[in-house]
C-alpha cells in the first residue's frame, strides 16, 4: 500500500478527477471491505426503509392486495381528513417542544453542577441521574405512585392530608395524562447527552479557566457563557441530536402507563398514530405517509437546533 | 481586576461565591431526590409484603421486609408454558450475538472511515450521521416489509442482524480513533509490511479500548432491555423481558412481583454501568460534532 503512495503523488496531476478516483478506489479496496458489512447492513436496515417509506407512501399498500399508485391522497387524507392525526401532531409537538430542551438543560445543568465535585462522588451522582435511563420498565413505578387507588402514594398522601374525597384517576383523565407522561419522560430522559456532557466538562483544559480569569472574567455565570459553553461546542451539537432524537421516541413509555389509546387520545403522538395504522391496522401506504412526515419532522427540528447552536458565544 | 485573584502555589484560584456554591448544592440535591427516590421506592415496593403493599395510607419505607415477592415471581415463571430458561437463553443469546456482531461490524467501518483515506468515506459516514436525527419507530414498518422479503420474520436473524449495525456505536467508535489512534503509528505498522486488517486488530483495536467497552455496554443495553418485537411471533424466541412483562401484567394483586421483576431487570444494566462508567466517559470526551 506504502508503494503504491509515492507513485500517486506523482502521476495525480496527470489524470482526470474520474480517473484519479478510481485509482484511489483501486489502491485502497480494502477499506471497502471493511466497511461493507456495517454499510450493506445499514443500507438494508436504514437506508431502505426510509427509501421505501416514500415510495409506498404515495400509494395504498395494505401488505395483501397489489398497491395502486394515489399521488398525495395519504397526505391529503392525513392533513384535511384525519382529526385524530392533528391531534397526534400537537401532541407530539408539545411533548418534544418540552421533553426535547429541558432534558438537554438538565443535562447540562447537572454535568456543569457535578464538574468540580470529587471525582468519586461525581461518578455516585452520574450514576443516580443515569439510571432511570438505562434500567428497562422501571417508569411504570410512576403508575404505581400516581395509581388511581388509595394505594397509590400520591393518592394517598392527598386524601390522608384531606386536600381531595375521592381518588384522582391521574392515568385515566385527560387533563392530566399529558403533564404527567412528559414528567416521566423527563425522568427517564438523562442519557448520551448528560455522559456527553460530563465528558465534555472533563476535557476542558483548567488553564483556560485560569487564562480567563487572569483576562477579568469575575464569576462562574460569565465562566460558563464565554469559556464553558463555547470549548463544548461539538458536545453541545452532539447533545442536541440525541436529546431531539429520543425526544421522539416516548411513545411506549405513554402506552405503558396510559394504555393505548389514551384517553381522549389525550396523550396521542404520531408515534401512535404510525404504530395504529401501520402495526394494527396494516394499511401500510398511510401508515407510510405518517412516518414521512415523521421523518421530515424530526430532521426538521434537528438542522434548527443545529443552527441555533452553532451561535452559541458568537 | 487581576489583583483581587488570590494564587496558590501558581495556581490560579477560580472566583467562586458561596451563594453560588449553596444555591448549586440545593438544587443538584433536589433534582438528585426527584431522580433517586422513585428508584427507591421501586426496591422498596419489591419488599414488602402483601399488608403493606395495600395499606392506607401508602408508607414509603418498608417495615418488616421479605423476600415473599421474589419467590412469588419465580413460582410464577414456572407455570409459563414455555420453559422460563428459553427466554433467558433467548435474550442472552440474541444480547451476546448481537453485541458482538456490532462490536466487530462498527469497528472495522469506523477504522476505515477514521483512517484510511479513501473515496467515499465521509459521504457515508454523513449518511450514518444523519441517521442519529431520527428514531428507529419512523423505518419500523418498512424494515418489517424487508425482513418479510429476507424470510427472517420470526428467526433469531430479525433481532440479531439489525442490532449489529447501530449509527451511534459507528458514530463513537470513529469519532475516538480519529482522536485517539495516531497515523504515524499506523504508517509505521504499515510500512513493516502489516495488512489493513493486522494493523486494525493489533495496533487500533487496543488503543480503543474506552470504545469497545462502550459499544457493548450500549449495545448490550439495548438488546438487554428490548421487550416484544414486531418480527416475533413464536413463543419460543421472545425475550426474557417480553415474558416477564406477560405474567407481571396480571393486574394489582401481581404488583408486589412486578416491583421484583423490575428490580431484578434494573439491576444489569446499572451493574454494567458501575463497572464501565470510567470508560463509557472517556469515550464520550471524543463524541462532540464539530460542524
Amino acid at each position: 500500500m506504502s508503494k503504491t503512495a509515492t507513485k500517486k503523488a506523482v502521476s495525480r496531476s496527470e489524470m482526470t478527477k474520474l480517473q484519479w478516483t478510481w485509482k484511489e478506489m483501486k489502491r485502497n479496496w480494502v477499506a471497502y471491505v471493511m466497511v461493507a458489512p456495517f454499510m450493506i447492513l445499514f443500507a438494508l436496515f436504514t437506508v431502505l426503509p426510509v427509501l421505501l417509506s416514500i415510495v409506498i407512501s404515495f400509494t395504498d399498500f395494505n401488505l395483501l392486495e397489489m398497491p395502486n399508485f394515489v399521488f398525495m391522497q395519504n397526505y391529503i387524507t392525513l392533513f384535511f381528513d384525519d382529526d385524530i392525526f392533528l391531534l397526534a401532531a400537537q401532541n407530539t409537538f408539545v411533548f418534544a417542544a418540552i421533553v426535547g430542551p429541558a432534558s438537554y438543560l438538565m443535562s447540562l445543568m447537572v454535568a456543569w453542577f457535578i464538574n468540580e465535585l470529587d471525582p468519586r462522588i461525581r461518578a455516585i451522582v452520574t450514576l443516580i441521574f443515569y439510571a432511570p435511563s438505562i434500567s428497562g420498565q422501571v417508569y411504570l413505578i410512576w403508575g404505581t405512585l400516581f395509581s388511581g387507588d388509595a394505594y397509590g402514594w400520591v393518592n394517598g398522601a392527598l386524601l390522608n392530608l384531606g386536600l381531595i374525597n375521592t381518588e384522582v384517576q391521574f392515568f385515566k383523565d385527560a387533563d392530566y395524562v399529558m403533564p404527567l407522561c412528559i414528567v416521566v419522560a423527563l425522568w427517564t430522559s438523562l442519557g448520551t447527552s448528560f455522559l456527553s456532557f460530563i465528558a465534555g466538562l472533563q476535557g476542558i483544559d483548567r488553564s483556560l479557566y485560569e487564562a480567563a480569569a487572569v483576562d477579568g472574567i469575575k464569576n462562574r455565570w460569565q465562566e460558563l457563557w464565554y469559556v464553558t459553553l463555547p470549548t463544548m461546542k461539538p458536545q453541545l451539537m452532539f447533545g442536541a441530536i440525541m436529546s431531539i432524537t429520543s425526544s421522539f421516541g416516548f411513545g411506549a413509555v405513554v402506552t405503558a402507563l396510559c394504555g393505548f389509546p389514551s384517553v381522549d387520545y389525550a396523550a396521542h403522538t404520531i408515534m401512535h398514530h404510525l404504530d395504529d395504522y401501520g402495526g394494527q391496522r396494516f394499511e401500510t401506504g398511510y401508515a407510510s405517509a405518517i412516518a414521512v412526515v415523521l421523518f421530515a419532522i424530526m430532521i426538521g427540528a434537528n438542522v434548527l437546533v443545529k443552527n441555533i447552536i452553532s451561535k452559541v458565544g458568537q | 481586576m487581576a489583583k483581587k485573584l488570590r494564587t496558590r502555589k501558581h495556581k490560579v484560584v477560580l472566583n467562586r461565591s458561596a451563594g453560588g456554591d449553596a444555591g448549586i448544592t440545593f438544587l443538584l440535591v433536589l433534582l438528585g431526590a426527584i431522580m433517586f427516590l422513585p428508584m427507591v421506592y421501586v426496591v422498596m415496593q419489591s419488599l414488602k409484603p402483601l399488608d403493606e403493599l395495600f395499606m392506607f395510607p401508602p408508607r414509603f419505607y418498608v417495615m418488616n421486609p421479605t423476600f415473599r415477592n421474589f419467590k412469588d415471581l419465580f413460582s410464577l415463571m414456572n407455570t409459563s408454558w414455555v420453559p422460563f430458561s428459553r427466554y433467558i437463553f433467548n435474550t442472552v443469546f440474541v444480547s451476546v450475538a448481537g453485541t458482538a456482531g456490532n462490536l466487530l461490524f462498527s469497528s472495522l467501518a469506523a477504522y476505515a472511515m477514521a483512517k484510511i483515506k479513501f473515496p467515499g468515506a465521509k459521504f457515508m459516514f454523513e449518511t450514518v450521521r444523519t441517521s442519529l436525527m431520527f428514531h428507529a419507530t419512523v423505518t419500523a414498518i418498512c424494515s418489517f416489509i424487508v425482513m418479510s422479503a429476507l424470510g427472517w420474520v420470526d428467526t433469531y436473524w430479525a433481532r440479531i442482524v439489525p442490532a449489529c449495525c447501530t449509527s451511534l456505536g459507528l458514530y463513537l467508535m470513529k469519532q475516538f480513533m480519529e482522536t485517539n489512534v495516531t497515523d504515524a503509528v499506523l504508517e509505521s505498522a504499515r510500512l513493516d509490511g502489516s495488512t489493513e486488517f493486522k494493523t486494525f486488530w493489533v495496533i487500533a483495536m487496543p488503543m480503543v479500548k474506552p470504545a469497545w467497552l462502550t459499544l457493548i455496554v450500549y449495545s448490550f443495553q439495548g438488546l438487554w432491555n428490548s421487550g416484544a418485537s414486531i418480527y416475533i411471533q413464536s413463543e419460543e424466541l421472545k425475550s426474557f423481558n417480553y415474558a416477564i412483562q406477560q405474567i407481571v401484567a396480571g393486574g394489582i394483586r401481581r404488583s408486589g412481583a412486578s416491583a421484583a421483576s423490575t428490580v431484578i431487570m434494573m439491576l444489569v444494566p446499572i451493574t454494567v454501568f458501575v463497572i464501565t462508567q470510567s470508560n463509557i466517559i472517556e469515550t464520550m470526551g471524543s463524541s462532540g460534532m464539530k460542524d
